[in-house]
């Protein structure tokens, strides 16, 4: 059995649990095992609905202090549910609330965990794994040294599941509803008390059809303000990496990425920019990108559509002066 | 508050091309300058304020070769209190599993209110040894911290960054491990004094039969079969020539596609 946990945010199922239903469907047709999704909510039959065509079986566990995740709450019951159940590879989201939980719970059971893999191949005796290294210069094959095994799985690496696929036509999942007694003592140890928001300043570069977005590589702060003009005389609007925000250089409206914004404009040029994946998650989608950097195998050129090696320190000024003489 | 801060040493490959050895396991490391892992410094930051708002002691702790020193007198001349370092052959073989249990047997063995880690390490990129530290240890963990405020000697308010600038709020009660996103802090520089204290500083190197560590236990989980650059589906079409051709190629392109 392979076994996914359902992620979810104040009611609403997270695209990750789609990405990871088609990787275990993946596995399993391999293996002929059955695929099975633990869902833990105060409300759980919402989403045992929205997945009941996509597995063969639903663990759900209902409790009202499972309305919002904690870890320490999810632990004990996911604890309870992996070792009665067995499932030879169990996966987990690699995203704020899967980075939160997976490496306690598969050191709770024991079990080897690899996190944030975007591929996997598993045999009866053997799981192999694919994830990057060094920023995402480097690919690594890994393999698990036993089995059940545990993964976190990178957010985009696969399509959203199709009720249309072959591998899943008719499913109709039984539903099993176990009851967990939680301790109420654990809310001592950690408690859930609100969702925040970043403050904004009133930007919103989501908005606009041109950005120009810099990164480490600028490599000090007055280096922006030749930016800030040069996106500026081509109507467009600054944007930059965690890395700017990190260091107080601009607001964190203007962050581009998985813990920032999500762009899609029609023209988005990287400046100084590596191209880690939780920026390149952010802006992937852009109708045509341009990347300036001066390592010619910075990952940011394999999402690019336009590449320039070289020192952007040097071909902005000459560039902006190049647009003003077009503009006339 | 006694706080322990891990802190690891990673080369810097973020401006670099990073080609694979010849045994296909490891990087070349030739070139390479080595540095305290970015999200560490967030987390000593956050150690060194909360020892100067609250009192009590820093302690540093690292696994590796002799060369970590550099990473650990760094932190001391900040002002951490004093030093460890993990180190024996049988940790350097191993995996993620291996370093936190090495990790968890020295931090055992010390008195703790608080443990403090990186949220990522930019060379494996695990996201892991902070909560499997804490589930060794069994106390609470929160990961991807971006703000601790203390609300008494046993409970910490913290916010954990979520996807999308979202922020999941919390009270924990200590000890915890807690896994320290960038930008939490602006951390420090050393002072010319912080660097000429740190060398009295106490620096206190282990190996695994010192913390009474079975070889057997720390044996990995998993193991690396081989590392490769990646394979590069759809790469962008490259704009040469010089500075100026460069310039004027890219003026036109972006008047094209930006709709000048
Ligand atoms: C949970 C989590 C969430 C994250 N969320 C985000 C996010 O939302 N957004 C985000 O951006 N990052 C995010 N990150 C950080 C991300 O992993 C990278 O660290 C970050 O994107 C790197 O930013 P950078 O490309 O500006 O810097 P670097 O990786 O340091 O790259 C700088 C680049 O500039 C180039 N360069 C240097 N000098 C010059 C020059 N003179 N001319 C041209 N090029 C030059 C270098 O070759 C290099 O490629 C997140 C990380 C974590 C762990
Ligand atoms: N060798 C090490 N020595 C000390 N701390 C480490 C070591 N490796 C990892 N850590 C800590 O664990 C964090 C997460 O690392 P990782 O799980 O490898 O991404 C790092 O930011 C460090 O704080």
């Amino acid at each position: 059995m392979i076994a996914v946990l359902i992620e979810h945010r104040e009611a609403q199922i997270k695209d990750i649990s789609f990405e990871m239903l088609t990787l275990a469907h993946q596995i399993a047709n391999t293996q002929k095992q059955e695929v099975s999704c633990i869902i833990l909510s105060d409300k759980c039959q919402p989403f045992a609905d929205a997945v009941k065509n996509y597995c063969h079986n639903i663990i759900c566990v209902e409790n009202d202090l499972l309305n919002n995740f904690n870890n320490q709450i999810y632990l004990p019951i996911l604890e309870k549910i992996i070792t009665e159940t067995k499932p030879t590879l169990t996966m987990i989201g690699h995203t704020g609330f899967g980075t939160d939980l997976a490496p306690y719970l598969s050191t709770k059971l024991s079990m080897p965990l690899l996190t944030d893999i975007f591929d996997v191949e598993l045999s009866p005796d053997r799981l192999l794994i694919r994830r990057q290294m060094y920023g995402g210069k480097i690919t690594a094959e890994i393999i698990s040294k036993k089995l059940p095994a545990m993964v976190t799985v990178r957010t985009g690496s696969f399509e959203k599941i199709l009720t249309s696929s072959s591998a899943i036509k008719g499913l109709n999942a039984n539903i099993t509803n176990v009851s967990f007694d939680i301790d109420q003592s654990i809310l001592e140890k950690s408690k859930f008390l609100e969702y925040g928001e970043v403050p904004t300043t009133g930007i919103d570069i989501t908005k606009s059809d041109v950005l120009v977005a810099v990164g480490r590589g600028i490599k000090e702060q007055k280096n922006l303000a030749v930016i800030e003009k040069f996106a500026e005389d081509i109507g467009g609007t600054l944007a930059c990496t965690r890395p700017i925000i990190d260091a107080g250089w601009l607001p964190k409206d203007r962050q581009v990425g998985s813990s920032g914004k999500t762009v899609k404009p029609k023209v988005y040029i990287a400046l100084g920019i590596s191209g880690a994946f939780q920026h390149i998650s952010g802006m992937k989608s852009a109708e045509t990108i341009i990347a300036v950097n001066k390592d010619a195998e910075a990952p940011i050129f394999s999402v690019a559509h336009f590449g320039v090696v070289g020192d952007l320190l040097k071909i902005v000024p000459m560039l902006a002066n190049r647009i003003k003489e077009l503009k006339g | 508050m006694d706080i322990i801060v891990c802190l690891k040493m990673v080369p810097d490959t973020s401006e670099t091309e990073v080609r694979v050895d010849s045994t296909g396991k490891n990087i070349l490391k030739v070139r390479l300058i080595n540095t305290t892992n970015e999200a560490d410094n967030y987390a000593l930051e956050t150690a060194l304020l909360l020892k100067e708002k609250h009192g009590g002691t820093v302690t540093l702790i690292s696994l590796g070769a002799q060369n970590v020193d550099e990473v650990l007198k760094m932190g001391l001349a900040k002002g951490a209190d004093r030093a460890i370092r993990l180190t024996d052959g049988l940790f350097e073989t191993g995996d993620a599993w291996t370093r936190t249990y090495a990790l968890y047997q020295a931090i055992s063995k010390n008195k703790f209110d608080l443990i403090l880690t990186g949220c990522i390490a930019s060379d494996d990129g695990n996201s892991q040894i902070g909560p499997s530290l804490a589930a060794l240890l069994n106390i609470p963990s929160a990961a991807y911290v971006t703000k601790v405020e203390m609300l008494d000697n046993t409970k910490a308010k913290i916010d954990r960054e979520l996807e999308g600038g979202i922020l999941e709020r919390k009270e924990i009660s200590l000890p915890a491990v807690l896994t320290i996103q960038t930008g939490i802090n602006t951390p420090r520089y050393p002072s010319i004094i912080g660097i000429k204290r740190a060398g009295s500083k106490p620096l206190d190197v282990f190996d695994a039969a010192k913390l009474n560590i079975d070889p057997k236990i720390i044996e990995s989980l998993t193991e690396l079969q081989q590392m490769y650059n990646p394979k590069v589906e759809a790469k962008a079409q490259f704009i040469s020539g010089s500075d100026d051709e460069i310039s004027e190629k890219l003026a036109t392109l972006i008047r094209e596609k930006a709709g000048l």
